[in-house]
């Protein structure tokens, strides 16, 4: 019963969905208000129908009703409950209802929270992301229904693949989500924008907030994918150029260059159309990664089942979008005013140069993940495009990038001084050099190689030119440490996010560099009693036994991790067989030392009682995801900025005395 | 600079940054691809010492040899053609005698695959593409047989 009402609240949705891509965008197109009037209403109905329908089938999942085709396919009763929950997205159709009310949940927030925007555009808005709704709900209920029902209803289910029994599973798919799906709104923005014909500065004002919000949670999502690929693989590697991960990687670089372009947009009234063009860009290539993960093009753990008429469906999803959208582009974009073109020494030339390696990057990245499909179309030769193309394409894409970026963060708008700021930055050039002899000392000279100190010096270049931000507004070693304080407590939260994001991706690529340069590996067979001794740190296996889980058995091995004598971490790396299925999965044992990490996992036993044990040591790996954190931070506190400016459009004095700090570094736009 | 001047320059700027790029991406997907090969494929065509390749197909039965600790050597068939293979690490989970794999690295002058990264993916129904495709191209495909191993493997108990 429960679960016909989730399917029949489903159809509704798809329902209201379809009435929601019509009359919004008439009346917005025909100034009727009582059509555009509809729309927030119906944006909040169809969430609450979409949340009935996962409220089902996570009724489902918790009283394992195996009636149901897809708890039985991917559930069992002996499933701890936080894996039942997290069992509802750990399969295909689950999961893109998942994406589907995330989609509506956009929908229904900007109902809610937008009420200051004219109401033409948030009709208009609301009707595209109706489009965007209206397919993907139809695809739920044609192609993947996770309402399906089996008869005679098995007793016991097969189990949910043991791998993604994490908590890594639980939270990474929503979040990931959220910002894949959240871009969605931006489309539906600039969709909404090219239909009126109007596009000005407060466009970008109203826009960015969801520009933020997605980009915080795509960049925290695929953060926790790579931890959880890292921990739970067992085979140490934080990032294998995956197509998958490229998949979500790709939104992440335009959706960055979009962030950028955005501020322009909202300061200087330019970029526009580039804006614009970016907004649909994202959101397809958002469209494509869901494509290349859920069609079974590829195969992954992300690739549930291979079914070609789900990737039809999805492919036609995603040509009529990215298809729809450019021809809504090239048809309207002409119309629109352009915005004046600007100095290129400038914040806004600075910001021109970042989008255009940003998009680069993420041309480079696609034509590595999309070539092999290419070409194994065509010619039928089928090759892997890997590691070593991206480090040669992506990572020379991105050096300029990190060179650039505290010139960026210093360059006045209108007019910059490109010598003057580079006179500024001498101090923090002295400091990022200083600390890269000090790494390399650390590390050991003569096994530094010089990429690898060009590398450092990179990375700290681009830290502590971001940090030096700080210490120039505040003048730190100017007017005495007091003042200082108490202009740094008067910082406009702007300030904020940029030296933390800008400083967040320097932290990340120095963890990155630290990784690859020193990261070391030991394979041995191990004995009861044995020691091996590796990077200072002394290894003895103690011994191993058996327990249960559960819904597992596994066999634990217990090391002991000494340094200098005193014994640092026990380490239990173990291999677990999943009752339900059989399958086997190891799992590791991590003991993290500052920011350094020493890494267990085991394999097989051997005849004679040893066990192969692989221990990697990890220095300064955890900063990788520190940057990123700190990353999403800087974003959290734009965020909490603009919350003041969302809204109607508020006249330049009002808001100069809400952003005190800008204002006065910055000279006002003019609007 | 003129308006005209400012946008030629950002035009020619960004020239040079795509121009760049697209030399990057060609050289790269020149020199640093790997191809895909099956047994038959090695044993055909020769394929050079040291030549960075991926090598599909299932491990042969009764091959398996883990007699040299950490060292492991097996086989890998594509039913016509068998290619030996030193792995030395740690095998995936599902790696088994019958299951089709990936083992990505080059051929040694002994005609050994050696090894630096094996993939059996993480589903015991997995079979990587590669290697379905090609043995159903070769007719080596049981489908019988994989049909109801899948079969007992899911089966309700």
């Amino acid at each position: 019963m429960i679960i016909e009402l989730g399917h029949y609240a489903l159809i509704l949705a798809l329902v209201v969905a379809a009435v929601q891509s019509v009359f919004p965008v008439w009346g917005a197109v025909n100034s009727d208000h009582r059509l555009m009037g509809m729309a927030p209403g119906l944006a909040v109905l169809m969430f609450l129908l979409t949340c009935v329908a996962f409220a089902a089938l996570t009724w489902a999942y918790l009283n394992s009703d195996f009636s149901l085709l897809n708890t039985y396919q991917n559930s069992h009763s002996d499933k701890p409950l936080v894996y039942k929950i997290s069992g509802v997205w750990g399969n295909h159709e689950g999961s893109i209802l998942l994406w589907v009310l995330i989609l509506v949940l956009f929908g229904a927030l900007v109902a809610v929270f937008s009420r200051n925007i004219p109401q033409r555009l948030r009709a208009a808005t609301l009707g595209a992301q109706g489009w965007v709704s209206f397919a993907f709900l139809l695809f739920v209920i044609v192609a993947s229904n996770p309402f399906t029902r089996i008869s005679p209803a098995p007793l016991q289910g097969s189990g949910l693949n043991p791998m993604l029994q994490d908590v890594g599973l639980a939270i990474h798919p929503p979040i990931l989500y959220i910002g894949y799906v959240g871009f969605s709104i931006v489309f539906a923005f600039a969709a909404a924008a090219l239909i009126l014909g109007k596009l000005d500065a407060a466009w970008a004002r109203w826009v960015r907030p969801w520009i933020l919000v997605s980009w915080i949670f795509l960049t925290l999502g695929i953060a926790m994918g790579s931890y959880w690929a890292y921990y739970e693989l067992g085979w140490g590697g934080w990032w294998f150029w995956d197509p998958v991960e490229n998949a979500s990687f790709m939104p992440w670089l335009t959706g960055t260059a979009l962030l950028h372009s955005a501020i322009v947009m909202e300061r200087r009234d330019a970029l526009k159309v580039w804006t614009v063009f970016l907004a649909l860009l994202t959101f397809s290539l958002s469209l494509l990664g869901t494509f290349l993960v859920r069609s079974g093009v590829l195969t992954s753990v992300h690739a549930f089942a291979v079914d070609p008429a789900r990737g039809l469906f999805i492919l036609a999803i995603l040509l009529i979008f990215v298809g729809g959208s450019l021809t809504l582009f090239a048809w309207r974009a002409p119309l629109l005013r352009q915005g004046g073109l600007f100095a290129p020494i400038s914040r806004e030339g600075s910001l021109v140069l970042n989008n255009l390696f940003l998009t680069t990057a993420c041309a480079a990245v696609f034509v590595g993940t999309l070539y092999p499909l290419v070409l194994e179309a065509f010619s039928g030769d089928k090759i892997s495009v890997g590691a070593p193309f991206f480090n040669l394409t992506f990572g020379p894409i991105m050096v300029p990038v990190l060179i650039l970026m505290p010139f960026g963060q210093l360059l006045a708008w209108k007019r910059g001084d490109a010598w003057g700021v580079a006179q500024r930055l001498t101090s923090a050039f002295v400091i990022a050099m200083l600390a890269t002899f000090g790494l390399i000392w650390f590390m050991g000279v003569s096994t530094t190689s010089i990429m690898t100190a060009l590398g450092f010096g990179l990375a700290f270049w681009a830290i502590f030119g971001s940090l030096w931000e700080i210490v120039e507004r505040s003048q730190l070693f100017k007017i005495g440490f007091g003042r200082s304080m108490a202009r740094i407590k008067g910082f406009a939260p702007t300030v904020w996010s940029t030296v933390l994001g800008h400083a967040g991706l320097g932290i990340t690529v120095l963890g990155i560099v630290t990784t690859m340069a020193f990261e070391s590996e030991r394979v041995e067979v191990m004995r009861p009693g044995d020691t091996l001794e590796q990077n200072g740190y002394n290894v003895t296996y103690e011994k191993s036994w058996t327990q249960n889980g559960p819904n597992y058995q596994e066999m634990v091995s217990q090391y002991t991790l000494r340094k200098g004598g005193n014994v640092v971490g026990i380490m239990e790396p173990s291999k677990r067989a999943y009752n339900a299925s059989g399958m086997p999965m190891s799992e590791t044992s991590i003991a993290t030392f500052g920011f350094s990490q020493v890494y267990f996992a085991t394999g097989d036993s051997d005849a004679n009682g040893g066990i192969v044990t692989r221990i990697y040591f990890k220095p300064l790996i955890t900063l990788i995801w520190i940057g990123t954190l700190l990353m999403s931070l800087g974003g959290c506190i734009a965020l909490f900025d603009r919350r003041l400016r969302v809204g109607a459009p508020v006249s330049a004095r009002k808001r100069k005395g809400v952003a005190g700090g800008v204002a006065t570094a910055t000279p006002t736009p003019a609007e | 600079m003129t308006r005209k001047q400012k946008r030629l320059g950002l035009i020619g700027l960004a020239g040079l940054v795509l121009g760049s790029a697209v030399g990057l991406v060609l050289y790269g997907l020149s020199s640093s691809v790997t191809y895909f090969q099956s047994p038959s494929d090695i044993a055909e065509q020769q394929v050079e010492v040291g030549q960075r390749i991926r090598l599909g197909g299932l491990v042969e039965d009764d091959s398996l040899d883990k007699s040299r600790g950490s060292v492991i050597l097996f086989r890998v068939t594509d039913q016509a053609e068998a290619i030996p293979v030193s792995y030395k690490g740690i095998l995936p989970d599902l790696f088994r005698e019958g299951q089709g794999i990936i083992a990505e690295g080059h051929m040694d002058e002994k005609g050994v695959f050696i090894a630096d990264t094996v993939l059996a993916k993480h589903d015991e129904s997995y079979m990587p593409k590669e290697v379905y495709e090609t043995l159903k191209e070769d007719g080596h495909w049981m489908e019988e047989e994989q049909a109801a191993s899948a079969e007992q493997s899911t089966k309700v108990n």
